[in-house]
C-alpha cells in the first residue's frame, strides 16, 4: 500500500491527490479511554491509520485493542511476525473479540516514550469481502523494544463505517495521537 | 478533507556520496517519510543511519527483525550514536527502504521512526528506533556506515498533514 501509494505520486508528478486526512485525534491532559473514528465516509477505496500511543497503566506497556462497527464478537484472526531484540518469533490467535495491536509503553516507562503503528485497512466499503489489514507496529525504549508485522482479518462483510481503538487497561496517555487517512481508488 | 502526502525534497545521486541530508524541514505537516532507493560503492557491511538535527551523541537505540530466506533473527541497540533502519548485507543494487517518522514536529515526546527495509538479493528487515530528544525534527541524515551511496541513488522526502 505505501509503496503503490508512493508510485502515484511520483509517477503522477502530483502530490496529495489521492490520499487525505478523514480525522485525527490527539489525547489531552485527562487521557482518553478509546479514540473511536465514526461515520467514516465510503468515498475511498483504502484506509490508513497512524497513530504514536502510549497508556496510563500502571505498568511498562499496555496492550492496544481495535474494534470495527461495534463488533464485539469473536470475529477477529491475527498473525504476525516479530522480533523482540533478541528472539524472532511468529504467532496468530483466531476467534477474538478485538484485534490486538500489541503494546505500547505505559507509566512506569521513561516518560515520553511513544508506541508506532501504521496500519492500512483495504477495501474497507466492499460488501463482498471480508475485511482484511496489516499493520507495522513498534515501541523501542532504549534497552527494550518489540517490532512486528500483523495481517489482521474481521470475518464480516459489512462495510466499516466505524472504528474503536483502546488500551486493554486504563486511558491512552496525553500527547498520544491517531490519523485516519483515505485512499483513493 | 484537506489532501495531504506531499513530496518536501528529492536528492538523486550525480556522484557517490558518503551521506544524504534534508535539512530546513518545515514544521507545517504531521508525519514524515523517507523513501530510498539506493547501492552501495563496496562490498563492505554497513548499517543505514540517520540522525535528526545533527545530533551524534549517544541518544539513540533501535530495535530490529531480519529475515534472509533461511532464518529470522533479531536485535536491538541502545545508547547508540545514530539510528540504524536497515543493514546492507550484500550490495544489492535494488535496495529500497522506507522509514515512517510520525509527530516529529512537535516539542513534548520523544521522536520514534519504523522502518522497512529490503534487499531484494540478501535479506528482509524490520527497524523501530527512538530518538530520546523533544526538539522538533528539522535535519535528517541518512547514511550507510563505511561505505558510499552510488551514483543514481535516489531519496524523496513526503509529507503527511492530519487534518
Amino acid at each position: 500500500m505505501i509503496g503503490n501509494i508512493v508510485a502515484a505520486i511520483t509517477d503522477g508528478g502530483e502530490a496529495a491527490t489521492d490520499f487525505e486526512s478523514i480525522a485525527t485525534v490527539t489525547v489531552g491532559a485527562g487521557g482518553s479511554a478509546n479514540i473511536e473514528f465514526t461515520s467514516i465516509p465510503s468515498t475511498f477505496q483504502h484506509l490508513q491509520i497512524r497513530y504514536l500511543g502510549r497508556g496510563t497503566f500502571n505498568g511498562g506497556d499496555v496492550e492496544v485493542h481495535m474494534q470495527i462497527n461495534s463488533d464485539t464478537g469473536s470475529n477477529y484472526t491475527r498473525h504476525f511476525i516479530y522480533g523482540d531484540g533478541s528472539t524472532a518469533g511468529a504467532g496468530s490467535a483466531t476467534s477474538q473479540t478485538k484485534i490486538v495491536l500489541n503494546d505500547v509503553p505505559a507509566a512506569t516507562s521513561t516518560s515520553g516514550i511513544f508506541g508506532t503503528t501504521v496500519m492500512d485497512i483495504l477495501d474497507y466499503t466492499n460488501t463482498n469481502k471480508n475485511k482484511t489489514v496489516r499493520a507495522l507496529i513498534g515501541r523501542d525504549k532504549n534497552g527494550s523494544g518489540v517490532l512486528l508485522l500483523s495481517s489482521f482479518l474481521w470475518s464480516s462483510t459489512s462495510a466499516i463505517t466505524s472504528i474503536k481503538i483502546f488500551p486493554s487497561a486504563n486511558n491512552f496517555a496525553q500527547y498520544s495521537h491517531f490519523a485516519l487517512y483515505g485512499i483513493k481508488g | 478533507m484537506p489532501k495531504t502526502y506531499e513530496p518536501i525534497a528529492t536528492t538523486t545521486l550525480g556522484s557517490s556520496a558518503t551521506e544524504i541530508n534534508f535539512t530546513s524541514i518545515s514544521g507545517s505537516f504531521t508525519d514524515l517519510i523517507l523513501v530510498g532507493r539506493f547501492s552501495s560503492t563496496t562490498l563492505i557491511f554497513g548499517g543505514m543511519n540517520l540522525r535528526f538535527n545533527s545530533d551524534s551523541g549517544s541518544n539513540y537505540s533501535y530495535t530490529l527483525l531480519e529475515g534472509t530466506g533461511s532464518a529470522a533473527s533479531s536485535a536491538r541497540a541502545s545508547n547508540t550514536t545514530a539510528m540504524e533502519m536497515g543493514y546492507n548485507g550484500t550490495n544489492d543494487a535494488g535496495q529500497n527502504i522506507i522509514i515512517q517518522i510520525q509527530n516529529y514536529s512537535n516539542t513534548t515526546t520523544n521522536k520514534t521512526a519504523i522502518s522497512r527495509y529490503n534487499s531484494p538479493a540478501g535479506q528482509v528487515m524490520s527497524y523501530v528506533g527512538l530518538w530520546r530528544n523533544t526538539a522538533a525534527i528539522t535535519s535528517i541524515r541518512f547514511a550507510v556506515n563505511n561505505q558510499a551511496l552510488a551514483t543514481g541513488s535516489t531519496f524523496t522526502l513526503y509529507g503527511i498533514k492530519a487534518e
